[in-house]
């Protein structure tokens, strides 16, 4: 049985009929066409599928829909500028080619979000522990930390001055 | 723009802004879910199933056991197909099998509306086995009477290869006074590829023809596969393949296409979906073979080797799939990397067992070998108390050598400078001297170990690859290939190999990514680090003749000599001095819409590759060993590559950085383990030891850029070999440290504190296994 | 899409309770990191869930009038770990909360599913088991109030009814003032991972610092559940820091506890960890407190 739920994604407020046994996964996935949100353990353990509920990011893998009633929730589909461009988060992952397979990819420029978010400088160590909820086999994560440490110092910079 | 600039990858846009489509983003209206009934006992065979209550649930559509599918047995690596039956991959498995070999093995599918329903009904299905004893590794499986896990195979032995050389027996040359003999055994695990994205394909009909879109690296294989399997014309078969997250060479398999592609159509053509689960992927796609070597080497005093000699059991789980093929690449690269002056023997097995099977992984049977090859050379260094490094050069291939075996040739070399640079940034000479006579609870010491590497399978197996250009009205052009982005950068080199051939810039080179078998043209796909050469080839071919062809146009419409004229830029210019003549827009309308001379421009070159060279590089690590915990701390780690020219070297530290990741995770935890009854203990990501970033040092990826002659742009092979000498290198380091030599992979904590403990590092204490 | 027969949301605790009492089949929900993958394993599937997860009356931490620091157990790791009072007056459970998982995990998570689960490798269990925290249950009968140490009944196992649920976590005043302490958790991986073992050691320091005047050394997954060491501790009470010290407490450690073989790891390898864990540990906890130890 459906139930209708309330909650603003990528800006934009959402009525929709879920099934309470939908993960937050399979909401935005399959209800809503966010494909950035990937599936790759289902279990919490390779960081895939990571949104931003309300600023904090999650697994939504084992997040059930249901909970975000009334929430925010932020893909990578929401973080382009209004005319297409890119977030600095995004462009640091380009030029410092964190990318490779691009299945982590989303998932990381979200906690990357969460991290910026905080306005906070952090140093490489803690950013490795920052990013430790991410699984990628493609990149030996060096230059995903070479673009969060890259942007972290950008939004910092820019918020001090 | 061209070979060696830093451009940013052409599929990076994509990517960050999730807009790259993968398989399971091409999901179709009205799509069915598969779920596979798997065996839970990993050896014997099926004798009924019920599906009655599963049936029940809500939601089921069909449910198919293997008593109902063909008895087609169908071969699943990704090789080129061979001609000749003698050479042909053994072909050892059905759809769905009643004869189970391996713990989750697949004996029925369960097609229903959605995923939960095919689970729970998948759940409810019932098997009665007759069973059989189980058998984890080969010594298990040899064992006289041990009954046969494929009846073609009585002794379990899929294969057993010899080589010899030197004309000396080893025992004889051995035996000589003089020389130091060394042995050892080596052993390394079962490991897992763990692409993030799971291992998924769907499958629809379009009239009477078969569609399959897989996240796969060799879609023209998959077609080739998914045509035999069914019995179905190949031509009826189109494969397309998105974006994929990872192979690594699990998805250089054919894996459960031609079971998609059946399904549908068993059911009208209805789409269907089969995704496996994390633990799925585990236990039951494919592993890295775990290979146990027993070395053992005569050398002089002055360093140099006598003889060698090599036994190798390679354990190949319960399917085939590439089989005898990767301890075979395990012997050969044995014989290439070290030269014995006398003698060398080989003997190497691959024994069928009933653990997840063995398959392609990154770097095929050298990970394995290098760790054994590698380790046993510091042993042999050791035993006559020379440097490692000075033993190595004193012994090492060097350009110019031509393999016996298989005639491949060393073109270009610069393994020499590989170690002088890794020595220089890791402080050898120091560290390995201050290593010397420490006893605290912390030991630091260095190591390295080097490689080298074949590029492609040539003449293993054919090598062929095509491409084909073809220009667009504005002047850009569509490049199109069989051969696979996979994450390493496939399609940014291609694009720019295209520019700097052709002189057009990448910018305007649409590449085009997804695979369609209907229209891609022919290439064997994403594997043996073969693409920048093979299929680099093709594309230099094709990029010459494009521009050839839109010279000759270029010089009809300006009614000059076409010799006259060059491509620079994007524009038609004078060869002399660059000025420029025609913009390639101009050019395209007319080319396109002229009314006295329209000509579709477009290219398309077959390369058929009958050449290989060698790869070559080395891992230097310093390590701060934690003897009381078990504890290995990475100070610091360099791999430095002679990879030849470096297409784009920002894409290339970046696979160098991830391959290092991969060989310390073999190094110091992954390790795939099974219970006596063949179930994976540890098949998902939290028990399974996947590094995280905070287990992960800072990785230095240095080169030395060689030209290759035989490379179309003087490159060879890099995509598999960052994560082959990590592993070895990091125990030569633990040796230097603390005096222990480990041959067993992984070095994980348990593992390293019972050495130590042997070894008298750590006290024994008896007394506490009090109950 | 998990396999769950029902899901309710419950508006409030005596709402919750109500629900639970009125299904004996039913689960309690709160972060769902554990509870939704047990369902995908099929261990909890097809049950009728009881939500708790954004009840605001048991989120949060605070000071009681006597200095009691009381901690909601919805609240979540990363919110623990963050906490200004944590930081300051609990800092050992900061660190060791800090460790769980990863920080997706640690957004989500709750102390409260941490202790309710029952399992020895709990990373708040044994931390919030050195600084002896108090529990409040509530049920159909009212609240009652127990020692985190009586809370255990067995592996995976507690004495809270189907009905009660967890409302708060206490720690007192004299069981943080003047102590220090240290977690080490030991894994094989440095992030995403279970303890291997625990080992908590919190400890108060004569007024010179030369010497422990308590100790409490508490572990995970050195027996069935989270255990405090009570002969180390009486070995320590008094004794001057000198490394003779550390090695009569780890031997002494080693004497009371009970690992298990598993495939994770073997008794033996555990026994070595305790030992090793409880003279870093202490060592670390003593640092924290201004001590050094002496040779």
């Amino acid at each position: 049985m459906l139930e209708i739920i309330r909650m603003t994604v990528n800006g934009e407020p959402v009525e929709l009929a879920v099934d309470p046994r939908e993960s937050l996964l399979d909401t935005l996935r399959q209800r809503l066409g966010l494909t950035s949100v990937k599936r790759g353990c289902e279990v919490g353990e390779c960081g895939a599928c990571t949104v931003l509920v309300d600023g904090q990011a999650v697994d939504s893998c084992i997040y059930l829909t249901m909970w975000a009633a009334g929430k925010h929730i932020l893909t990578v589909e929401g973080l382009m500028g209004p005319n297409g461009e890119l977030s600095p988060i995004q462009t640091a992952f380009i030029e410092e080619a964190a990318v490779q397979c691009g299945f982590c990819t989303p998932g990381l420029i979200m906690t990357a979000v969460e991290i910026v978010g905080t306005g906070k400088r952090y140093t490489r160590e803690e950013l490795r522990r920052l990013i430790s909820g991410h699984l990628c086999r493609c990149t030996g994560y060096q230059n995903i930390l070479n673009a969060m440490e890259r942007i972290v110092e950008e939004a910092y910079k820019k918020c001090g001055a | 723009m061209g070979i060696g600039s830093r451009i940013p990858r052409v599929d990076a846009f994509e990517k960050v802004t999730g807009r790259a489509r993968y398989t399971d983003d091409f999901q179709m209206p009205g799509c069915l879910y598969a779920k596979i009934v798997r065996s839970t006992i990993a050896n014997g065979k099926v004798l009924s199933i019920q599906t009655d209550q599963a049936r029940q649930v809500e939601g089921v559509v069909e449910i198919f056991t293997c008593f109902q599918v063909p008895d087609i047995q169908f071969p699943t690596p990704g090789h080129p197909w061979s001609v000749e039956p003698a050479h042909q991959d053994v072909s050892d498995r059905k759809l769905l099998n009643q004869r189970v070999r391996i713990y989750g093995d697949e004996i029925a599918v369960v097609v229903a509306k959605d995923p939960l329903a095919a689970k729970k009904a998948a759940s409810l299905v019932e098997a009665q086995y007759e069973e059989y004893p189980v058998a984890l590794t080969p010594a298990q499986a040899m064992e006289p009477g041990f009954p046969a896990i494929h009846e073609e195979k009585p002794n379990n032995i899929l294969a057993h290869s010899h080589f010899q050389q030197g004309g000396v027996p080893f025992e004889e040359a051995a035996a000589q006074p003089g020389l130091s003999l060394v042995s050892g055994t080596y052993q390394t695990q079962t490991v897992q590829h763990c692409h993030i994205e799971p291992v998924i394909s769907s499958a629809y009909m379009e009239g009477s023809r078969i569609v399959v879109v897989s996240s796969t690296q060799i879609p023209h294989i998959v077609r080739r596969v998914v045509g035999q399997a069914l019995g179905v014309p190949w031509g009826r078969i189109r494969v397309i393949k998105p974006y994929i997250g990872g192979g690594f060479g699990n998805k250089q398999e054919v894996l459960y296409e031609p079971l998609a592609a059946w399904l549908t159509l068993q059911l009208g053509g209805r789409p269907v979906k089969v995704e496996l689960t994390r633990e799925e992927i585990f236990s039951c796609t494919r592993v890295r073979h775990a290979i146990e070597f027993q070395l053992r080497t005569a050398v002089r005093a002055d360093g140099r080797l006598m003889a060698r000699k090599f036994t190798a059991w390679s354990n190949q789980g319960g399917y085939a799939s590439h089989g005898h093929a990767i301890v075979a690449n395990a012997a050969n690269g044995y014989r290439h990397l070290y030269q014995d002056e006398q003698a060398l023997e080989e003997d190497a097995y691959t024994v069928y067992t009933n653990i997840s099977s063995g398959g392609a992984m990154r770097g095929y049977g050298i990970p394995q070998l290098c760790f054994a090859m590698e380790s046993h050379m510091d042993d042999v260094a050791a035993a006559i108390g020379m440097d490692p490094v000075e033993f190595r050069l004193k012994n090492c291939m060097r350009q110019g050598y031509v393999d016996p075996g298989t005639g491949i040739t060393c073109y270009s070399s610069g393994l020499r400078e590989c170690l002088e640079k890794g020595m220089e940034a890791i402080g050898w000479k120091e560290k390995r001297l201050a290593a010397k006579d420490q006893n605290g609870s912390l030991r630091r010491g260095v190591g390295m170990a080097m490689f080298s590497y074949k590029t492609g399978v040539y003449p293993i197996s054919l090598e062929t690859a095509s491409a084909r250009m073809i220009l667009n009205q504005d002047g850009s052009a569509q490049l199109q290939l069989g051969a696979t982005e996979i994450g390493q950068g496939a399609d940014t080199v291609f694009t720019q190999m295209a520019a700097e051939t052709t002189g057009i810039e990448e910018s305007q080179i649409h590449i085009v990514s997804f695979q369609d078998t209907d229209v891609a043209p022919f290439d064997t796909g994403a594997y043996a680090s073969r693409q920048t050469y093979v299929t680099g080839m093709a594309v230099k071919d094709t990029a010459m003749q494009f521009k050839k062809k839109l010279l000759e146009y270029a010089g009809w419409l300006l009614k000059r000599p076409q010799e006259e004229l060059d491509l620079r830029h994007g524009k038609i210019v004078e060869k002399t001095d660059g000025s420029p003549l025609l913009t390639l827009e101009e050019l395209a309308m007319n080319a396109f819409y002229n009314l006295e001379r329209s000509v579709h421009i477009t290219a398309e070159a077959t390369h058929h590759c009958k050449d290989n060279t060698f790869a070559f590089g080395a891992c230097f690590v310093e390590v701060e060993v934690d003897i009381p915990v078990g504890k290995v701390k990475v100070l610091k780690i360099l791999n430095v590559h002679d990879s030849g020219v470096l297409i784009n070297p920002q894409l290339a530290e970046a696979q160098v950085h991830g391959g290092m990741s991969m060989g310390l995770g073999y190094a110091l935890g992954e390790c795939l383990r099974y219970d006596a009854k063949g179930r994976p203990l540890n098949g998902n990501l939290l028990d399974y030891k996947l590094p995280t970033a905070m287990d992960t040092p800072e990785l230095e990826a240095d080169f030395v850029e060689t030209v290759d002659p035989s490379g179309p742009y003087g490159n060879k092979a890099l995509g598999e070999p960052p994560a082959i000498p990590v592993a070895p290198a990091v125990r030569n380091a633990i040796l230097n440290a603390t005096g222990v030599a480990l041959n067993r992979l992984p070095f994980d904590p348990q593992s390293l504190v019972e050495t130590f403990t042997e070894a008298g590092l750590i006290e024994r204490r008896e007394a506490e296994v009090h109950v | 899409m998990y396999d769950i027969q029902s899901f309710y949301k419950a508006a409030n605790v005596k709402d919750a309770v109500r629900a639970l009492e009125a299904n004996p089949q039913a689960v309690v929900i709160a972060g769902g990191t554990d509870v939704l993958v047990k369902i995908r394993e099929g261990k909890l599937a097809g049950r009728d869930l009881i939500s708790i997860h954004d009840l605001p009356e048991l989120k949060g931490i605070f000071m009681e009038e006597d200095g009691t620091i009381l901690i909601r157990p919805c609240t979540s790791f990363s919110q623990i770990e963050g906490h200004p009072l944590i930081q300051q007056k609990l800092p050992m459970l900061a660190q060791a909360v800090g460790q769980v998982g990863g920080p997706q995990i640690r957004n989500m998570g709750t102390v409260g599913g941490n202790l309710c689960n029952g399992v020895t490798s709990a990373d708040s269990a044994s931390t919030l088991l050195a600084m002896d925290a108090q529990l409040e249950l509530e049920g159909p009968k009212g609240t009652r109030r127990l020692p985190l140490r009586e809370f255990y009944a067995g592996p995976g196992r507690t004495v809270r009814e189907h009905e009660e649920l967890l409302t708060a976590i206490r720690v007192r005043k004299e069981d943080y003032e003047g102590f220090c302490g240290y977690y080490i958790k030991y894994a094989q991986r440095s992030a995403m991972d279970i303890a291997t073992l625990g080992c908590a050691a919190y400890l108060r320091l004569s007024p010179d610092k030369t010497h422990i005047e308590q100790l409490r050394l508490a572990y995970g997954v050195a027996a069935p559940t989270p255990i405090r060491c009570g002969k180390a501790e009486q070995a320590a009470q008094g004794q001057r820091l000198d490394q003779q010290l550390l090695e009569r407490i780890g031997e002494a450690a080693v004497s009371e506890v009970n690992p298990r073989t598993s495939w994770r790891a073997s008794r033996e390898f555990r026994l070595q960890l305790v030992r090793e864990l409880a003279k870093r540990a202490i060592a670390q906890a003593v640092v924290k407190g201004g001590g050094e130890i002496h040779a």
